[in-house]
């Protein structure tokens, strides 16, 4: 059981591995482009493209949903086995990390914001593999933001939505434009920050790997065969792969669910609310008496 | 003529791409800024250290925004700009 899991776990990424390999045509030196595009469904609305992004991004969720399955099946009250205290550590970490930063009154995040980080993740980690990082596609992280963003708005309408619209007005009416417009900016900017330094990193890498191999070419010309073209290409680009791709990859997932934490903190207006409750629970007390 | 015209868009996209990316000044500063900033509060406070780191990254990773702008702009400058505007120029040519 525990030996299917694990393989289950990694069956979806060799699986995407096998797809690139098979459908994606090899590209000759230096190519910068967007996701390949497999094919295209026809929709009513338009085409529906189904992308490497698209397919990376369900492999990613299958292998954690696998590996959370593999972490936590046959868990144990005494005599626990080391998954489960790699599970108990990961579910501690992230609940203390929610409730240092928002509160006793969102525990119910934790699930949520340990899936966004460790999507975020595996999706930057990708490129480790030699796959097409999901998250440099602006698509993919956009999805997110968006989801953040109603997140938010739900949090803001907690108030009810007469309080909600009236917090555009605040502190002058004058504002309001300003308001809307810095409303809209958070889902972008949280789109555009997490894409553009995924995407820095894996420019970089390209950049890094095609110089190395013009250098190697020049330095080591005079080796026979192709040898001399790959001799610098060999381990080096690894130790920049480092930090563009296993730092900044966690990173960003770091400060993508730490800004999704904070905004939606922030967002609750929490005084209201709980004056509108005790009101209700005054109101509802008061009919009970007569 | 068109070769002329086609080089001018190829140049001032490029151009425009390395100006753009002047924009990279503001957050190197700024972020050097807070890096210190929070040097100093851990030197005083050294227990508050994992606090201060990550209230930090949380605050680089805000102002690394308008650098990312630029950076976005410069990539649409280099990859996808050209063609369009060539696409552009040969439709008002008429070929």
């Amino acid at each position: 059981m525990t030996i299917l899991l694990l393989i289950l776990t990694i069956l979806p990424l060799v699986c995407s591995i096998a797809i690139k390999v098979a459908f994606i045509p090899a590209s000759e030196g230096i190519a910068i482009s967007g996701a390949h595009i497999f094919f295209t469904i026809d929709l009513p609305f338009g085409g529906l493209p189904i992308t490497e992004s698209q397919v990376n991004s369900w492999a990613v969720l299958l292998s954690l949903f696998f590996l959370c399955l593999f972490l936590t099946h046959g868990m144990k009250t005494k005599n626990i086995g080391v998954r489960q205290i790699i599970a108990e550590f990961i579910v501690e970490k992230v609940e203390g990390l929610v409730r240092s930063s928002m509160g006793e009154m969102f525990m119910g995040f934790g699930p949520f914001i340990a899936a966004i980080m460790g999507l975020s993740a595996m999706t930057s980690l990708q490129s480790l593999l030699g796959l097409y990082p999901a998250t440099s596609d602006l698509n993919v992280v956009s999805g997110w933001a968006i989801l953040v963003f109603i997140l938010i708005t739900y949090y803001k309408m907690k108030a009810g939505p007469l309080y909600y619209l009236k917090g555009f007005t605040e502190p002058i009416p004058v504002m309001t434009p300003m308001n809307i417009i810095g409303e809209i900016a958070t889902p972008v900017s949280m789109a555009l920050r997490h894409y553009g330094n995924v995407i820095s990193g894996f420019v970089i890498s390209i950049l890094i790997g095609t110089a190395l191999s013009g250098a190697s070419s020049l330095i080591f010309g005079w080796l026979p065969g192709a040898l001399g073209g790959y001799l610098l290409r060999i381990g080096l680009p690894a130790i920049f792969s480092i930090y563009f791709d296993l730092f900044s990859g966690c990173l960003q997932a770091f400060i993508f669910a730490m800004l999704t934490m904070n905004y939606v903190s922030s967002a609750f207006p929490a005084d209201e609310y709980f004056r509108r409750k005790a009101l209700k629970k005054a109101r509802l007390e008061a009919k009970n008496i007569k | 003529m068109l070769e002329i015209a086609i080089g001018i868009i190829l140049s001032g996209c490029a151009l425009g791409a390395g100006i753009a990316m002047l924009a990279g000044i503001g957050p190197g500063i700024g972020e050097g800024n807070a890096v210190a900033s929070a040097c100093e509060a851990i030197g005083r406070q050294p227990e508050a250290k994992g606090e201060v780191t990550s209230t930090m990254i949380l605050g680089c990773a805000l102002a690394e925004t308008t650098g990312l702008y630029a950076l976005v702009i410069a990539f649409l400058l280099i990859f996808l700009a050209p063609g369009r505007f060539v696409n552009i120029l040969l439709e008002a040519v008429g070929k």
